[in-house]
């Protein structure tokens, strides 16, 4: 293998690989948001069932799909943390979280916006509805057992324990979900099951692609920031901010996440 | 050979080694010893589940169709919010006086010493709600029927709230705000049991067979008791680190 | 293209309070995550400044 992965397994050589990640995964989330905006906003028709409501699509299910997929990731990089002992893996544990939750809340509000005119109310107990909100209570709690802990390495064993028994459980919550469902209202009509239109579906894949773009930039510039807290007592972060230019004695840093990075290695 | 004076079973002789199996016994007899010998903390428990009960009615009026209607998930909720409320019990005066250090250093596996401190568990907590659930039944007017199968459900249930609930406690010892803290990551994870528990006597209510619930509860009680105490051995070595 | 005008696209077909409460919360939202995460990083470096020129100090 030329590639040594596990270079980048040490938080200060990650630093400098997200920071010159970040660039490109930004202008890729805004080209495909604008890309599938447009798509979805301008050029796709008129549902001939839904009206224009239906454009709603384009941010409610990528956002579930983003929601859902990100507690995975979280879940491997937990499990990395716990096998192999990094602490790269607890802190992109940390870093992913917030984004995690952020597209879990928009897929329940997109949700209730999108169920008023098509169900007409805000919040059915659909089984999918009933799962993503006990997805976000998976998430808050994952948060809050961080906040609490004050030890970063003891949180972040503490929070892949917490992260992994919630991946077991997500199946088995899923299922007792769309058990209790059918039991209680039968097959509830859903928005978007017809067959989509080749045009709609594109406008959905480039927003979902969008979605994937925006977690990584973001979770990589989250969790430089993260980094760079936990290492601050190093040296490594010293020089790294005289090679930046941020080490001027007054101290008023005027940095943004992704600005470049060629000091560090 | 001479008896050791911790282990007073050691003086079994046998040809296979059971030795592995001595320390979890005793903890086992130990916390049930320490709970009945402070028996006000688990009548509390228990006082705790009649009071949300009751409160339902008060509530929601007396009506006998509406009560009968409610009864399976108000039983069920409150006995969630009773075994929450019992799970500081586990570990946390444990882990205050410098016990839970001493269990994690022995030889045994922790999380055989975990499963043994669940089973003392509930045997003071679980099976109380379980024993005192029919009683209840008779507030919300439930046929006798359907009392059997409430029981069966809890008997199944309250293990799987238990060990998991394990877990939150064993994650967040010695944490500022614990108690909240442990409700907000443990009842989420509390769901499945909810649905199949209370579904179950739902069907049997509604006259269906509440077999398949019940089956499902069961395996998922098997599948918790597997690896929750695994689990739940993890978050106390962290948390004692 | 599927709208005549813009005042179409902005009415969405009866359904504008739906469609523009659900893409403007989600942008607000957005908007919020990036600001926080550009503070986060500005309080980041400059708590490591401070320890660098702690460190600096207390080696002269």
């Amino acid at each position: 293998m030329a590639i040594h992965w596990f270079k980048y397994a040490a938080p200060a050589s990650f630093y400098g690989l997200a920071g010159r990640m970040i660039p490109w995964f930004t202008g890729a989330a805004v080209v495909t948001t604008l890309v599938g905006l447009y798509i979805g906003m301008v050029l796709a028709p008129t549902d001939f069932q839904q009206g224009d409501s239906y454009r709603i699509i384009y941010i409610h299910v990528p956002a579930a799909w983003m929601g859902m997929f990100t507690y995975l990731v979280m879940a491997g990089w937990a499990a990395a943390g716990v096998v192999f002992n990094t602490r790269l893996s607890g802190m992109m544990v940390q870093a992913l979280a917030p984004t995690g939750a952020l597209f879990t809340f928009v897929a329940l509000w997109t949700g209730a916006f999108w169920g008023r005119p098509t169900w007409g109310t805000y919040w059915v107990w659909d089984a999918r509805l009933t799962s993503t909100l006990i997805l976000f209570f998976l998430y808050i709690g994952y948060m809050a057992l961080r906040a609490s802990i004050d030890d970063p390495r003891r949180a972040d064993r503490a929070g892949a324990v917490l992260t992994l028994v919630g991946v077991v459980n997500i199946p088995i919550i899923y299922f007792s979900v769309q058990w209790w469902n059918t039991l209680h209202q039968g097959a509830s009509v859903r928005p978007g099951s017809s067959s989509m239109a080749t045009v709609m579906l594109t406008g959905m894949l480039v927003m979902a692609f969008a979605a994937w773009m925006y977690t990584i930039a973001i979770s990589l510039a989250r969790v430089r920031s993260i980094i760079i807290e936990r290492e601050q007592h190093s040296a490594w972060v010293g020089e790294l901010l005289v090679a930046e230019g941020h080490g001027r004695p007054s101290g008023t840093s005027e940095a943004l996440p992704g600005s470049n990075e060629q000091g560090a290695r | 050979m001479v008896s050791d004076p911790i282990y007073p079973l050691s003086a079994w002789e046998l040809p296979v080694n059971f030795n592995w199996c001595l320390t979890p016994i005793t903890v086992l007899r130990r916390d049930l010893l320490l709970t009945l010998r402070r028996p006000a903390e688990l009548m509390t428990t228990l006082f705790f589940f009649i009071i949300v009960v009751s409160l339902f009615p008060l509530g929601i009026g007396p009506q006998p169709e509406l009560l009968r209607e409610i009864a399976p998930g108000v039983l069920w909720v409150a006995a969630l919010l009773a075994s929450l409320l019992a799970l500081p019990r586990l570990f946390a005066a444990d882990h205050a006086d410098g016990t839970l250090e001493q269990l994690a250093l022995a030889p045994q596996p922790l999380s055989l010493i975990v499963f043994a401190k669940l089973v003392a568990h509930w045997l003071t907590t679980g099976l109380p709600l379980t024993l005192l659930a029919p009683l209840i039944a008779l507030q919300f007017d439930l046929p006798s029927s359907t009392v059997w199968v409430l029981v069966a459900s809890l008997a199944l249930g309250t293990p799987i709230l238990g060990a998991i609930g394990a877990v939150g406690a064993a994650l967040t010892l010695g944490l500022r705000g614990g108690g909240v803290l442990t409700a907000v990551l443990v009842l989420p994870l509390y769901i499945p049991a909810l649905i199949f528990g209370a579904g179950a006597v739902e069907a049997t209510l509604g006259g269906l067979d509440a077999g398949g619930h019940l089956s499902l509860l069961a395996a998922l009680t098997v599948f918790t008791l597997t690896f929750a105490p695994w689990a739940a051995a993890a978050a106390v070595r962290i948390s004692l680190d | 293209m599927n709208w005549s005008s813009f005042s179409d696209f902005l009415a969405m077909g009866g359904y504008a309070f739906f469609v523009w409460m659900s893409y403007g919360v989600t942008a607000l939202l957005v908007v919020a995550e990036v600001a926080w995460v550009v503070k986060q990083r500005r309080r980041s470096l400059a708590r490591a400044q401070v320890q660098r020129s702690i460190r600096e100090w207390s080696s002269t």
